[in-house]
């Protein structure tokens, strides 16, 4: 296996100290109108920059936030163990609050969610990768808790860079995380530091590289002319 | 074993880990007996992929001291077929057509959860049409109404009640009838769509439905005959695999195997959508956190959805079926021909005979799709096995930037070596039977 994020691995000495830089995104922004690239934009569209919205996706929204929100993270704010670097941002968007947290405090967060009298996130419904190629921390994981006692929804989600993906497993919290963080962890390459048992779940074990990553390379079809090939989706003429 | 005592169905071969039996029928005794019980006491059984009693292609590796299981292992992934990766590379309509193939048994909630994403992503989970939403829940009832049926199929044939297998499927079937109807296909319909349905429920297809919602409370009475008296079911189910309220929450499960331990926790009720609050019923629940626990849920659950169908048929009234917004909504008018469902020739006429920009139009609608602002959702929804929850990340492109299904079928797994280890090996059967899991969605 060329594979080099080993789950047994331990986390580098001194990384995590500018992690709060690192979770803000980059400028991202693209030419033309229909996204062209390989071959020229006749639609004479072509000097036209468009700057995606998405890139300050991250930056907290002001208060008060509405709902339950603010009292969520108020009570999360007052407990001891929290301390005020681990919340990086606070994002209210659509009626869903998402609370972006550092990586090495996403175990003692989640046991503060569940375990307090006023916030008991008793469920832990999903937890998933997403990647941002664009972005320096591009492997976000996104946990979705439910309180069922007050009928509450919340999402947390932390970001690490691709070279070091080290995460807190909160199997201890929540061992429905378990085979949840294996999916993370093969279709991502996310390590989850602290997991019982991190291997493969969906791709066989021996697989190399990680499917779900926006660079993994994707295959293409081979047509019986001439060696000829039909590219992968990735690289055909589309609208993106 | 010598060579004559060799048994034509369990071959076996000797490894450095002890003699290694590969087993496909015969008798389990003969088996058995070439053990010599003194030296060889652990026994490691490997219970498929290929299990005709594990819905699909599931694995288990259960370790055995005679017929008690100490150690149960689930293995998943046989079935993994990339659906989420897909989905990046097709347009937000198009990703309906594979989110309905997660979980085939009920396509219609990962059809209606996946579109309440994007709905949501849209702003415009308001403006989805009233007849639309009676629809889809209409659809979304007899969709959990043929899923119990198959895990009453299912689960009757694996503990010895075959003619259960047969009443199952043939009502099934009457249910497939409708959606044929509704959608052109028997199953993977893509049948509801961003913005609303790809097309309107056709009178034929209400018809069937007032006639399957007479014929089925006889057939449900029928199941009970059955089932519900028989010495042998009872022994089978009642005890076995128990899995209590704090160990469900624990590993996740949601759905019949939570409410069968007795919290009345179903997401129409508490976290409603789709108009779920409008609709009387009531959530089925039991107190014996065991198998016949999750069959009493599942009989009820039928009955509520019975219930919530007569009701949709009430209140249907004639309207649209898709958003207005015209940058939405699919610009085809599509009919349902004697080949399937294709465009309209009333639409065809007007695109290709009298209107350039209604041509134009279709062209952008189809080939590129519509932008979504950027952002995520999570939407959450009574699926038939659970909470199904759709994570949908835009970057405000055409195509969803990420798509994460959070499968019941999955999640419950897990509850597996909870439930076995300890119990006997038939007991495993049983106790996985009740998860009801389909590895179509589990694996994705």
């Amino acid at each position: 296996m060329t594979d080099k994020s080993q789950p047994n691995e331990s986390r580098p000495p001194g990384e995590p100290a500018e992690l709060s830089e690192r979770v803000q995104p980059q400028e991202s922004s693209q030419k033309g109108l229909f996204g062209v690239s390989g071959t020229g934009d006749t639609s004479g569209f072509g000097g036209l920059v468009r700057h995606t919205t998405a890139a300050s996706a991250l930056v907290s929204t002001p208060r008060p936030f509405g709902e339950y929100f603010d009292e969520v993270v108020d009570i999360l704010n007052e407990h001891d163990e929290i301390s005020e670097e681990t919340i990086k941002a606070v994002v209210v968007d659509r009626g869903e609050l998402t609370i972006h947290v550092a990586p090495d405090a996403i175990r003692d967060i989640c046991r503060v969610m569940r375990d307090d009298e006023s916030l008991r996130f008793e469920l832990c419904n999903s937890v998933s990768g997403v990647d941002y190629p664009d972005r320096d921390t591009r492997l976000h994981v996104v946990y979705h808790l439910t309180s069922m006692t007050y009928r509450r929804r919340v999402r947390l989600e932390v970001a690490v860079t691709a070279e070091d993906p080290h995460v807190d497993s909160v199997t201890s919290v929540y061992p429905t995380a378990d085979w949840q963080e294996r999916e993370t962890y093969d279709m991502f390459g996310v390590v989850f530091d602290g997991h019982p048992n991190l291997t493969r779940i969906l791709m066989p074990d021996d697989w190399s590289g990680h499917p779900q990553r926006k660079d993994y390379p994707l295959g293409g079809i081979p047509v019986e002319y001439k060696g000829a090939e039909i590219p992968p989706p990735n690289e055909r003429r589309a609208y993106k | 074993m010598s060579a004559e005592t060799q048994d034509q169905y369990a071959d076996s071969r000797d490894t450095t880990e002890g003699r290694v039996f590969t087993v496909t029928g015969g008798d389990w005794e003969s088996v058995t007996e070439a053990i010599d019980p003194l030296s060889q006491e652990r026994l490691v059984v490997n219970m498929g992929p290929q299990h005709p009693s594990t819905h699909g292609v599931l694995r288990l590796v259960l370790e055995l001291e005679g017929e008690t299981v100490t150690e149960a292992r689930v293995v998943v992934g046989y079935l993994h077929t990339g659906i989420e990766k897909n989905l990046e590379y097709r347009t937000w309509t198009q990703g309906t057509t594979f989110v309905t193939r997660c979980d085939y048994l009920a396509p219609i909630f990962n059809e209606t959860g996946y579109c309440l994403g994007v709905e949501k992503l849209l702003g415009i989970t308001e403006q989805i049409p009233e007849r639309a939403n009676t629809i889809r829940v209409m659809m979304m009832e007899l969709n959990r109404i043929s899923s119990h049926l198959i895990w009453l199929a299912t689960t009757g044939m694996e503990l010895g009640a075959l003619t259960m297998m047969i009443f199952g499927f043939r009502e099934r079937e009457k249910i497939l009838d409708i959606f044929e109807s509704a959608s052109g296909l028997r199953m993977n319909m893509a049948y509801i769509r961003p913005g609303g349905l790809s097309q309107d429920l056709p009178a034929e297809g209400l018809a069937k439905i007032k006639q399957f919602l007479k014929d089925m409370p006889g057939h449900l009475r029928e199941y009970e005959d059955l089932l519900s008296g028989s010495a042998i079911w009872q022994e089978r189910t009642q005890g076995v695999a128990y899995l209590d309220v704090s160990g469900c929450l624990a590993l996740g499960v949601t759905g019949p195997v939570l409410r069968s331990a007795g919290l009345a926790w179903d997401l129409r009720k508490t976290m409603p959508y789709c108009g779920y609050e409008t609709y009387d019923f009531d959530v089925a629940t039991h107190n014996g956190a065991d198998v016949w626990g999750r069959y009493m849920v599942r009989m009820e659950e039928i009955r509520q959805s019975l219930r919530i169908v007569e009701q949709c048929v009430e209140r249907l009234e004639p309207g649209p079926v898709m958003v207005a917004d015209k940058k939405i909504a699919w610009p085809a008018q599509l009919a349902l021909g004697t080949d399937g469902l294709g465009n309209s020739l009333n639409h065809v006429k007007h695109i290709m005979g009298q209107s350039m920009e209604s041509l134009i139009h279709h062209f952008k609608l189809v080939t590129e799709g519509f932008r979504v602002p950027p952002g995520q959702v999570y939407t959450a929804i009574e699926a038939a096995r659970g909470e199904l929850g759709v994570h949908a990340v835009s970057e405000g492109g055409t195509r969803p930037h990420r798509v994460h299904l959070r499968e019941p079928s999955f999640i419950n797994l897990q509850a597996i070596p909870a439930m076995a280890e300890g119990a006997l090996i038939a007991d495993v059967i049983a106790g996985g039977a009740s998860l009801d899991p389909v590895m179509g969605g589990c694996d994705r």
